[in-house]
């Protein structure tokens, strides 16, 4: 069933874990000055993704300097030493490639997807713009405007983007994740050249960045073209670190709530911090994707059978784990009312379905569709070279292996009924989580 | 399998599969991935919903998937999940399109449910009441959401009076009056084999096929019962239409009558657009309104065929300020493709662009067999493939310049803006 336009809350972009078991043979392995590559062949149609993945986003903003991972990615496509401004793009443009880039909290990634013989091409621009990025005021002013304007688009025009940012913001209290990737308004503002520049020389290394190559091609045949370009790509003398506060153990259960007059459908949300992959002990990020799928898969989750089917006090219902992250994470759940349902009653709904789960824990076809759910998708991933870029690239940016997604499907397949029972009863505490309402503001309608 | 090493090889791997019981499909095999992609489309979308019952199609859509045959709806979600089978259902102005993913263990299970969806849908009572109000949530969330505002908007004055000007997803008056019998009428009347399009890419072979098909769809209506909807020209070129939203940047939709798709001049069209606003970051309004300027992140262009009418359409959005320069410099740019058409440059990199990028929408299974559907909705010939680029390539200046003029005329534009624009 398609979402039949329900709104949701929006999510961070949180990529899908996946596996490639019987899926293609991948290469890892290291050039000289640290550049790491993973080769994934595909070789049905004579295409392939490009992309260079770098080990900083969002949450590595210096402290004031919110949005530079973001406004640096814009102000990438601005031209090298070598390249001026627009060289880049119009080659690519020329090669019928396409081309583009996105900043998350734990990475940057810019890509190019062209015909397999331009493959080269693009790698020679891209290891270019690796350091030898040329900014001028005239260039970063009106790429800021640009910037702005997509805050503007995304957030300030959008109670529920608006509510998205309380929510992470009083998530964590103290840990970079809770400020939004695209950075607040007013140090938007006041970013500048010198600012991009020092972020830039700071992580833009071969050391730091990821080499990803999808599609018609070989491993040897991207090993290659990999010293030629990449290789020639002086080494740091030493690798950036990343300096994040990390989130204390939370005490309190936190409430925000946003009311605008623009508001007819109003939603809530429930998060709670969550370890991820990589700070999760064994099997406990495992553990956590699948509970979220029990609870919130789209048509036959715990929430939607509860909420939607049986008690009809909401029109949607579901959740989302942002697993795959360097520190601990977000886990959240959202339920969309029926007209004349309070927030505070269907919040109480809520409540109930994972106390019965922390209870009662799961049934075994329960937990048998949620695996077989997960578990296809990574065969379904196997279908698109882009996607299958993307697993492993997230992956490797935020501490992962490949090896690691390799295993994934049977990782999955191994979580218990226990596991997940117990996932729910540590993690979902409803003594720390942030509840989140969005409701229309009747003071302000009449007002307006 | 071998591996093609041209685009084109796609296109010499298509067959064509009719069926004992008369169904056509194109299908390319491909056991790479364990798994069967299959896409259809079915003419006749929203455009035929009942006068006074927009949004009748698209809950069709929405429904078909809640229930069937012996399946109650969670009983029929759960089978999908069991077997871990994609299938969605969509409704736009001219059409009903399906998706349906599985894995190739799984076919048979699949084609069964797809079977169940489109013959015996149950439309039990709870499922209507809960999907209506499912769908009446997200027109409440479009109520205010800008974008959604403005495309409303753009489409009420450009067709007043015309199917293309009512809602798709229907209004909170219309959705409660639309019915059991209203669903199962405009099943009857929609999903028929005479306009019946079906892609399939994966892990199967044509004799297989064959028999598939024929279970889903051969003992469908022979023919579609459509009302007739008239041809229009889009109206309200040269005019402004501003709704009020306290807002701080605005969202504005632009166009005017287009070309099209079966129109000679189709693919120097598509030529065109490219150099005024396509996917580029070096598209005309690109560099003018985002690169040089910074007024909006976003700004595009596109052509919109419809089967009944055609637009050159595009959109951006600005701070209220800056709405009036922002949509002076998109209004400039096309009376001077109107008058002038592109540069030799500018065509030869379109054209390069156009070429070396059709390859890309044939890296997925999914990607593959909606081509294989739009080549057929579109008549253009099961070696269009084959012969796509070389058309794009014939593209003159001359040709062109006659395609820009034609589709931006005298370069006016009905502008639609939701926010709070000064000075316009």
């Amino acid at each position: 069933m398609a979402s039949k336009g329900s709104p949701s809350p929006a999510r961070d972009a949180a990529p899908l874990e996946a596996d490639a078991h019987s899926g293609p043979a991948v290469s890892d392995f290291r050039l000289a000055n640290g550049l790491e590559v993973v080769v994934i062949p595909d070789h049905r149609t004579p295409v392939v993704t490009h992309m260079v993945w770098y080990r900083n986003g969002s949450a590595d903003d210096p402290i004031g300097k919110s949005g530079i991972a973001h406004f640096l990615e814009h102000l990438m496509f601005k031209g090298t030493e070598k390249h001026p401004q627009g060289e880049f793009s119009n080659v690519v443009a020329e090669l019928g490639g396409q081309e583009n880039a996105f900043t998350s909290v734990d990475y940057t990634a810019y890509y190019q997807r062209v015909a397999k013989e331009h493959l080269e091409t693009v790698m020679g621009f891209e290891a270019d713009r690796m350091q030898g990025l040329v900014l001028s005021d005239e260039v970063v002013g009106p790429e800021r405007d640009v910037v702005i304007e997509e805050r503007r688009m995304r957030t300030d025009t959008d109670p529920g983007s608006q509510l998205g940012e309380a929510v992470a913001a009083t998530l964590f209290t103290h840990h970079p994740y809770g400020k939004p990737i695209i950075g607040w308004m007013h140090e938007i503002e006041g970013l500048n050249r010198e600012d991009a520049l020092a972020y830039y020389r700071r992580f833009y290394t071969p050391a730091n960045a990821i080499l990803v190559v999808a599609g018609d091609v070989t491993p040897d045949e991207v090993r290659a073209l990999a010293e030629k370009t990449y290789g020639q790509v002086a080494a740091a003398a030493e690798p950036p670190r990343r300096n994040r506060p990390q989130e204390p153990d939370p005490r309190a259960a936190r409430r925000v709530s946003l009311a605008d007059p623009k508001v007819e459908q109003p939603s809530l949300q429930r998060a709670w911090l969550a370890p991820s992959y990589t700070t999760g002990a064994p099997g406990e990020a495992e553990a956590l994707e699948v509970l979220v799928q029990v609870l919130g898969a789209q048509s036959t989750g715990r929430l939607h059978r509860r909420l939607v089917m049986e008690k009809r006090v909401a029109v949607a219902a579901g959740g989302w784990y942002q697993g795959t992250a360097v520190d601990r994470t977000r886990l959240m759940l959202y339920a969309v009312p029926r007209p004349g349902v309070t927030l505070e009653d269907l919040e109480k709904d809520l409540e109930a379905v994972i106390a019965e789960l922390v209870e009662k824990g799961v049934e075994p076809s329960e937990l048998a569709r949620a695996k077989t759910r997960l578990i296809a998708d990574t065969v379904y991933a196997q279908d698109s070279q882009a996607t299958l870029a993307r697993i492993y690239g997230s992956t490797l940016a935020t501490g992962g292996a490949v090896a690691d997604v390799a295993r994934w499907p049977r990782d999955i397949e191994a979580v218990t009924a226990q596991d997940v029972q117990n996932a729910a009863a540590r993690w979902l505490d409803r003594r720390h989580c942030v509840t989140g309402y969005l409701l229309k503001d009747e003071d302000g309608a009449r007002a307006a | 399998m071998n591996a093609p090493t041209r685009p084109q090889a796609h296109a010499s791997r298509i067959q064509r599969v009719v069926t004992p019981g008369g169904v056509e499909a194109w299908l390319v095999e491909d056991y790479t991935v364990p798994l069967v992609a299959l896409e259809f489309s079915i003419r006749g979308g929203s455009s035929q919903d009942p006068e006074g019952k927009p949004g009748t199609a698209y809950f069709l859509s929405a429904v078909l998937d809640e229930g069937a045959g012996p399946y109650s709806a969670d009983a029929f979600h759960e089978r999908l999940d069991e077997f871990a089978i994609e299938m969605r259902f969509n409704a736009d102005r001219d059409g009903l399109s399906g998706h349906m993913r599985t894995l190739v263990k799984h076919r048979a299970e699949a084609f069964d449910m797809l079977r169940l969806a489109l013959r015996e849908p149950r439309f039990d009572a709870e499922a209507l009441e809960r999907v209506r109000a499912q769908i009446e949530a997200g027109i409440r969330h479009e109520m205010n959401d800008p974008d959604s505002m403005v495309g409303r908007a753009f489409f009420e004055v450009a067709y007043p009076g015309h199917p293309y000007g009512r809602p798709g997803h229907g209004t909170l008056e219309s959705l409660p009056t639309i019915g059991r019998d209203d669903l199962d009428a405009m099943r009857r009347r929609l999903i028929a084999r005479d306009t019946l399009k079906i892609g399939v890419v994966g892990a199967i072979d044509a004799a297989a096929l064959a028999a598939e098909l024929d279970s889903v769809f051969a003992g469908l209506p022979a023919k579609a019962e459509l009302t007739p909807v008239p041809n229009v020209a889009p109206l309200g070129a040269g005019t402004r239409k501003v709704v009020d939203l306290a807002i701080p940047q605005s969202s504005v939709r632009y166009g005017a009558a287009g070309i099209s798709r079966r129109d000679p001049d189709w693919i120097p069209a598509i030529v065109v657009n490219h150099v005024l606003g396509g996917g580029v970051f070096s598209s005309r309004l690109f560099r003018e309104v985002r690169e040089k300027r910074g007024l909006a992140y976003s700004v595009w262009s596109q052509l919109a065929p419809f089967d009944h009418s055609a637009l050159h359409f595009g959109g951006t959005s600005t701070k209220n300020e800056r709405v009036a320069e922002s949509m002076a410099i998109i209004e400039e740019q096309i009376r001077s493709l109107a008058e002038d058409g592109p540069t030799e440059e500018e065509l030869d990199k379109a054209r390069k662009y156009l070429i070396g990028s059709y390859a890309l929408n044939f890296d997925t299974s999914t990607k593959i067999a909606s081509q294989l559907v739009r080549i057929q909705v579109d008549d253009l010939g099961i070696d269009y493939m084959d012969r796509r680029n070389g058309l794009v390539a014939a593209v003159t200046l001359e040709d062109a310049r006659r395609a820009a003029r034609r589709v931006y005329g005298d370069g006016k534009v009905l502008v639609a803006v939701v926010g709070r624009p000064a000075g316009l």
